[in-house]
């Protein structure tokens, strides 16, 4: 377990690295850069001293550098003036259009990315579960039918859509503040209970919303899976032993469908993570997404950098735990190759 | 025992005639099911999966609407009725008065309501509008062939027609939504070609040579998968030159959404292609010497293109949405072009939820088309293996 716990966090290092470095070129993609932009604005308007400003601080940055330096720099493997001083080093960088340090611009955003897709992740599971259990259980019931009929349309409503109208009746049926995910007094302050508590009053609408996208999904597999394994052998020997049915599908088949429940975090998370940023610009939450799509429209690189760097650290790492847990579960994992799909 | 052999018989040979298949006869429907090629026999399994036949049908009307989107809607795309902003739906009516009158609309009329300084449109009973068929409306030009100014429907002589209602320009909801359908739906094709491209190609070097080169495409694979999508769609879309005309960022989006897409399918071709390149035909065709293109493309592909078409089709829904989410953002495609998801973008706010609910009707076919691409993905799934 030892071995393959460190083996798979060395195959992490390589997949960060090629991450960080699509990520930068991506983000470098479009021609010119924040300073550039900002500086033919000031010539146009002929602000001298606001200019050599804006060019002072390009050269500092380092954006007139060959794009490999700029990258090499940004993760903190080629050593500036000041020495190294990049992702490695905990050094976000510098958000052009705040004029302050990401990390300080970031605050406690990404607590809150962190905080929303757990809870996503919580929320999918603990649904999930139940309904791919009750479906499979009940094969070609009404319930089954309704059921899947409603993951299907979980499925094909556009999240953003969605979450439009959730929020809309919440705030006429129950009088919800609208959007946000706490209310606009606690930002920006340190944690208290009463800010937590705002939290969890403002999660639930983007998390249902998130989370129905997933289940269905979910769902599926598990029926599928659990069907298996109601059909095999062991199932019916518990059967005619006299086991009663309840007990017997929680303590047999269900635990061992409950591989690839784990194993599908995987498959979850980008999915999760993805929704959760288009949600959350819908809902005007202050997560990552709204300030990444304002980030990457005005080409503040290293703040868009800095947030597409955190989500993909988020996945890479919640598929690291989910590696780790199912090998836990299920030793043959371990001694194959450790790629569990 | 005797001593005296008996005497041989004579070599018996019957005159009837012989059908030498007579020993095993099959019924016809037996025989109709071992003559039948595997195409045929995924056609009869697929039949008996009626979900996914209704989705096939209605997915089949929306891409033929396609090609008629200019006729069957009643105004043009751009077309705006500067006297009707933000006009609700009018609905259809046969009956005035307890008399037949065939299908028509209640004409509006308009008071500006002072207190909230809005215009308010109410159908009013007595202006009976019935609808012409085969009319002649909004001039348009079809597909840069010839002009027409043919509509399936249109609205009475000085009347309107806004089954949908208006937006903020007073353009027709219903027909932007059919203009709509056009880019909405052929952008997941599109993105499918790209990722099943670089899927087939990947996947197939990958299985087919084995070794080293698959170790590095499969830890590859594994880093594209462990990116989330949208951010990177995304990031992406936000590189397309801003300068670009909205064809060639309509051609940028598909290829993004199809890059991001492959890793399943490459992964799938690779599994197969491991399984089947150990078999004899296969052999044979190197033995022949066939090259790997001509082994892989000739030989393997098509022992398992049933299930390729099954997966892709399962992914369409999910570029569609993709596609949809990016627009509605304002990072996907661009007026003059319209998808759903640009027409989804009028409807951004809460306001036009609690005012102007009818702009968001448009997730209305966004959600029809996923929910049929997943039946009948579904469907030609489990007809793809129709041995089984």
């Amino acid at each position: 377990m030892f071995t393959y716990t460190v083996r798979r966090l060395l195959i992490m290092i390589p997949t960060l690295l090629v991450i960080s470095f699509v990520t930068f070129s991506i983000i470098k993609l479009p021609p010119g850069d924040f300073l550039s932009n900002q500086i033919a604005e000031l010539r146009s308007q002929g602000d001298k001293a606001a200019l050599e400003r804006a060019e002072f601080m390009r050269a500092q940055f380092g954006l007139d550098k060959p794009f490999i330096e700029q990258y090499a720099v940004w993760v903190g493997i080629w050593p500036t003036e000041r020495g190294f001083s990049g992702l490695l080093q905990g050094d976000w960088g510098w958000s052009f259009e705040h004029d302050l340090p990401v990390s300080d611009v970031v605050g406690d955003r990404m607590l809150l990315s962190f905080i929303l897709n757990f809870t996503v992740v919580l929320f999918t599971w603990a649904v999930a579960f139940p309904i791919g259990a009750y479906a499979a259980t009940h094969q070609y019931s009404w319930g089954d039918y309704g059921l899947t009929l409603l993951g299907y349309v979980g499925l094909a409503t556009p999240n953003f859509l969605f979450a439009l109208a959730l929020m809309y009746f919440a705030n006429v049926e129950f009088g919800l503040a609208i959007g946000g995910i706490m209310d606009p007094e606690y930002l920006d302050k340190p944690w208290t209970w009463a800010k937590f508590g705002s939290v969890v009053n403002h999660l639930w609408i983007p998390v249902i919303v998130i989370g129905t996208s997933g289940t269905a999904g979910m769902i599926r597999r598990l029926r599928a899976n659990l069907l298996d394994e109601l059909q095999k052998q062991y199932v019916v020997t518990a059967r005619a032993k006299g086991m009663p049915p309840f007990r017997l599908l929680v303590k047999y088949p269900l635990r061992m469908s409950l591989n690839p429940f784990i194993s599908d975090i995987g498959n979850l998370l980008p999915s999760v993570i993805s929704g959760s940023a288009i949600v959350a610009v819908v809902l005007s939450l202050q997560t990552s997404g709204p300030m990444l799509l304002d980030a990457l429209r005005s080409q503040d690189q290293y703040l868009a950098g800095s947030f597409l760097m955190f989500l993909a650290l988020l996945t890479v790492i919640g598929m690291f735990v989910s590696d780790l847990l199912l090998a836990a579960l299920d030793p043959r994992i371990r001694l194959t190759e450790g790629v569990a799909k | 025992m005797s001593a005296v052999p008996e005497p041989r018989l004579a070599h018996y040979v019957a005159t009837e005639p012989f059908e030498p298949l007579a020993t095993e006869a099959m019924t016809p429907e037996q025989e109709r099911f071992y003559r039948a090629s595997q195409w045929k026999i995924m056609w009869w399994k697929f039949r008996r999966h009626k979900v996914a036949l209704i989705s096939a049908w209605v997915l089949a009307f929306f891409y033929l609407s396609i090609l008629g989107s200019e006729f069957l809607s009643p105004y043009n795309l751009h077309s705006r009725d500067t006297r009707h902003i933000y006009a609700p739906p009018q609905s259809l009516h046969f009956f005035h008065d307890g008399k037949f009158v065939g299908p028509f609309v209640y004409g509006y009329t308009m008071e500006l309501n002072m207190q909230t300084m809005r215009r308010e449109f109410l159908p009013s009973q007595d202006k009976v509008q019935p609808l012409r068929f085969f009319c002649r409306g909004d001039s348009y030009e079809y597909m840069d062939l010839f002009e027409s100014d043919v509509h399936l429907a249109c609205p009475a002589e000085g009347g309107t027609f806004f089954l949908f209602g208006t937006d903020r320009l007073g353009r027709d909801v219903l027909s932007r939504m059919i203009h709509g359908t056009r880019i909405s739906l052929t952008v997941g094709l599109l993105g499918i070609a790209v990722s099943f491209l670089i899927g087939i190609i990947l996947g197939g070097i990958s299985g087919y040579y084995g070794g080293w080169i698959d170790n590095v495409i499969q830890r590859f694979i594994e880093m594209v998968r462990s990116f989330p999508e949208l951010p990177l769609w995304m990031a992406l879309s936000a590189a397309l030159p801003v300068n670009w005309s909205p064809v060639l960022v309509y051609f940028g989006i598909t290829i993004i959404l199809g890059l991001l897409d492959w890793p399943g399918l490459a992964r799938a071709v690779r599994s197969k292609l491991l399984a089947l390149r150990e078999e004899e035909f296969a052999t044979a065709a190197v033995l022949m010497g066939a090259t790997p293109q001509r082994v892989i493309a000739r030989h393997l592909l098509p022992s398992f293109a049933s299930h390729l078409i099954a997966s892709l089709t399962l992914s369409v829904p999910s570029m569609i949405l993709g596609e949809t989410a990016l627009s509605f953002l304002g990072l996907g495609l661009r007026p003059p072009v319209t998808s759903w998801g640009v027409l989804l973008n009028e409807a951004q706010n809460i306001n036009v939820v609690a005012l102007y609910p009818w702009l968001m009707l448009p997730v209305v076919p966004v959600f029809i088309v996923v929910l049929a691409f997943n039946f009948f993905g579904d469907g030609l799934r489990d007809a793809a293996d129709p041995y089984k």
